[in-house]
């Protein structure tokens, strides 16, 4: 395995494994803070237990969150000094106020957790809500950072080398808006529908149960909400990516020639040899609508540059074509949902509703997962577009399969250890826990 | 000149970290040594002292490094390449001391499980404040080289930090964090005899610091010599050394007559000290020899919006900081 091979597995290796806590980390407070809203309008204890039960689970979460997160933050300059060394300040800004937003998120998090007893209901409430406005700052503005590597502004080029005179543009790229929306909603989406599936889980072995019914109907208004909202934030998504990103454009729809009235292609392999995009199912014009709401548009192939300069195709198509799928299902399971609760039915009663949750409940993740593939694979071979090269950014330190496989060992560890912990503690049924 | 400004906000990060973080690590250390019949009562103290309180303050080692890199990206980036290992181990660490607190706290499995946990926990708190003394040792020890030609750094794996003045800092800095987590839990403890117990680790690991920070000293001679030439030649060296040795006596003393509200703020005295010392023995340099602050500095268009951007966010920081050592740490504690 080459030293820069490595690299990018490590790194791809860190940020799938910090990307899920960090998911977590935005959307678990929000049931959190709703569980606990119901207790004190409701004075329900089943509330109360459901919303310190799932603050342990934030506890957990966001504990190896932020420690990925720092893992992270080092590996930006173990991994990519040509990256940071050069491009540090570019960033500067997003970076130092996810600083704060971050620090506040670890303040208000140990007052949340820690004090149940020590200050009044209102202000813990109030914590709590800080933990999750300020996890979603955090998150977005680490996106703003990601964006300047696909959309990179803010600086001149004084002899080929970009000198930072626009902090401000480099901060709110092109490419932020669209991106912390659509990540965001992602975030909701997917952990409301990942904790409604372990509910459903229980459900099926506990019919009837009242803690896990109150936790399934709070956790799917939260994802199936935001799994219908999700699709508006896609589209918005694709025809930003489509005038700023024209490459990545192209390897996400296997489009390799340059064309009036492109097709949509669903599924199929591109093949670099050949340059063409087999076995799809192609709808006449698709891509042209979808991308520019226009027929008649014309959408840049990939052959519109060298071999050289082209992101790898298939994986980015293959990556996107299961986005689009994991979230088309998951809106599905929404609306038939809120189909169920016009017919005056609840969720949580229906059965086969029930596996339909449990087994669509994983997608999210899955799509989230897909979905930074298609944004980090479909920018290569740049670390920073038109600016920087991946095999110019990559650290000179030799050995580098060896901090691979330590991380991954690592990190492989902590997901079955986590994940053990969150089903036997978090989401057990009460009395199991009390059993415990 | 706004960039010594951020490397001046920098240090003072790095300070708080230490009081703060390096703390709770050093609470991971006492952990690992507990002893005799109250083992079990030490190590149930120390979770609840840090449990709160851990996740805010090991965010100052991230604000350290966004500042790094965002402020002083070529520093950033010769650290990063040069101290590749004792970084990775760092990082090690820092995971598995974190992970191992929170299993423990919400795992309520079984004794062994536990104490496993326990374990691991008091080990990695152990093993990150080495390998940040190490990095610190080795950014000040002078060894990491820029190459003038190209204008980054000179590869270089191992010379730069497997050598003894970095692992003398290393100790220096585990023996410190060590020292103000006994002291801090001297004012934490819930019995007299645990305040007994962390009263005796105070004063035992006060003596390892002024071991450990006179073995750093010596080893400096020719593991730093710049930064030796600049502890024993300046002007103010002296008058400095003087003050930083009347405060570890007041603070032996303050722990010797059981005065432990005094004791803790001579503690944090003495290694505020000691990292005011390391900033002026460094300055006008970030990374010695090659790069000062000035040189290693990003564009200046980025200074003002930076400098906002603390600022706001100090607004919003510290009366939430306030907040949560208030609720943890005010009345009924100290």
């Amino acid at each position: 395995m080459s030293d820069l091979l490595a690299a990018r597995s490590q790194m791809a290796v860190s940020l799938a494994f910090h990307i899920l806590f960090a998911c977590a980390g935005m959307a678990m407070p929000l049931l959190m803070v709703l569980a606990q809203w119901r207790w004190l309008r409701t004075r329900d204890p089943v509330w109360l237990d459901l919303a310190k039960r799932w603050s342990h689970g934030v506890a957990i979460l966001f504990a190896v969150g932020a420690v990925s997160g720092t893992v992270l933050s080092f590996e930006l300059g173990l991994l990519w000094p040509g990256f940071m060394g050069r491009h540090g300040p570019m960033v500067g800004l997003p970076f130092a106020l996810e600083g704060f937003a971050f620090f506040l998120e670890g303040i208000f998090i140990g007052l949340y957790l820690y004090g149940w007893q020590r200050t009044s209901e209102r202000a813990h409430l109030l914590a709590g809500a800080v933990v999750l406005v300020s996890g979603t700052a955090s998150g977005s503005l680490v996106i703003c950072a990601n964006a300047w590597m696909n959309t990179p502004r803010g600086f001149v080029l004084d002899h080929g080398v970009p000198v930072l005179t626009d902090p401000i543009a480099a901060l709110w790229t092109p490419a932020a808006g669209q991106q912390a929306l659509h990540m965001t909603f992602a975030a909701f989406e997917a952990i409301g529908f990942a904790v409604a599936a372990i509910h459903a889980f229980m459900l099926l072995r506990n019919p009837g149960n009242a803690f896990h019914s109150r936790a399934l109907r709070l956790a799917l208004w939260v994802g199936a909400g935001f799994a219908l909202l999700q699709p508006i934030s896609g589209d918005y998504s694709a025809t930003q990516v489509a005038q700023q990103q024209p490459l990545k454009l192209a390897a996400m729809e296997g489009q390799w020639h340059t064309e009036v009235g492109a097709p949509l292609r669903i599924g199929g392999w591109p093949d670099a040899a050949t340059e063409t995009t087999r076995w799809a199912i192609e709808i006449p014009r698709g891509l042209s609508l979808l991308a520019f709401h226009d027929l008649d548009a014309k959408v840049q192939g990939l052959d519109s540059v060298p071999p050289a300069d082209r992101p790898p195709a298939a994986p980015v198509h293959i990556a996107f074509q299961i986005m689009v799928a994991a979230g088309s299902a998951l809106a599905g399971v929404a609306l038939l949902g809120l189909w169920l609760r016009v017919r005056r039915r609840d969720p949580a009663q229906v059965r086969w509703y029930l596996w339909l949750v449990l087994l669509c409940g994983p997608l999210g993740l899955v799509a989230v997962e897909a979905g930074w593939t298609v944004t980090e694979v479909g920018r290569q071979p740049w670390t920073v577009v038109g600016l920087l090269r991946t095999a110019d950014a990559v650290t000179p330190m030799p050995h580098l399969a060896w901090p691979l496989a330590l991380f991954s060992l690592l990190y492989l560890a902590l997901s079955a250890i986590v994940a053990r912990l969150l089903l036997r503690h978090v989401f057990a049924s009460p009395h199991e826990v009390d059993h415990a | 000149m706004p960039e010594v400004l951020v490397a001046g906000i920098l240090l003072a990060a790095l300070w708080l970290y230490a009081l703060t973080g390096g703390a709770d690590f050093g609470g991971g250390v006492w952990d690992l040594l507990a002893r005799g019949p109250r083992a079990n009562d030490q190590r149930a103290l120390i979770a609840q002292a840090i449990g709160p309180i851990w996740e805010a303050n090991h965010v100052w080692l991230i604000l350290v490094v966004v500042l790094l890199f965002v402020a002083f990206p070529a520093v950033f980036a010769a650290i990063a390449i040069d101290l590749h290992i004792p970084l990775v181990l760092l990082l090690l660490g820092i995971v598995l001391r974190g992970s191992a607190f929170v299993f423990r706290a919400y795992g309520l499995a079984s004794d062994d499980e536990q104490r496993r946990w326990s374990r691991i926990f008091a080990i990695a708190s152990a093993i990150a404040p080495v390998m940040l003394g190490v990095v610190l040792g080795a950014t000040i020890s002078g060894s990491i080289r820029i190459d003038p030609d190209t204008g980054s750094v000179v590869p270089s794996f191992l010379d730069p930090w497997l050598a003894p003045f970095p692992f003398a800092v290393g100790a220096l800095v585990l023996a410190l964090f060590a020292f103000l987590a006994a002291v801090y839990l001297t004012l934490e403890a819930t019995t007299p005899d645990l305040r007994e117990d962390f009263r005796d680790r105070a004063l035992a690991s006060g003596i390892a610091v002024c071991v450990a920070a006179w073995v750093a000293l010596a080893s400096a001679h020719s593991g730093a010599p710049r930064l030796y030439e600049g502890l024993a030649r300046s002007p103010w060296m002296l008058p400095f050394q003087l003050a930083v040795a009347l405060v570890a006596l007041a603070t032996f003393t303050a722990l010797w007559l059981r005065r432990f509200a005094l004791a803790r703020v001579f503690a944090l005295l003495q290694v505020s000290l000691v990292v005011a010392g390391l900033g002026l023995a460094e300055y006008p340099y970030l990374l010695p020899p090659d790069l000062t602050i000035t040189r290693a500095a990003a564009p200046r268009v980025l200074f003002a919006p930076l400098l906002a951007a603390l600022a706001g966010g100090a607004i919003v920081l510290l009366p939430s900081l306030f907040w949560l050592f208030k609720v943890f740490k005010g009345r009924g504690h100290a």
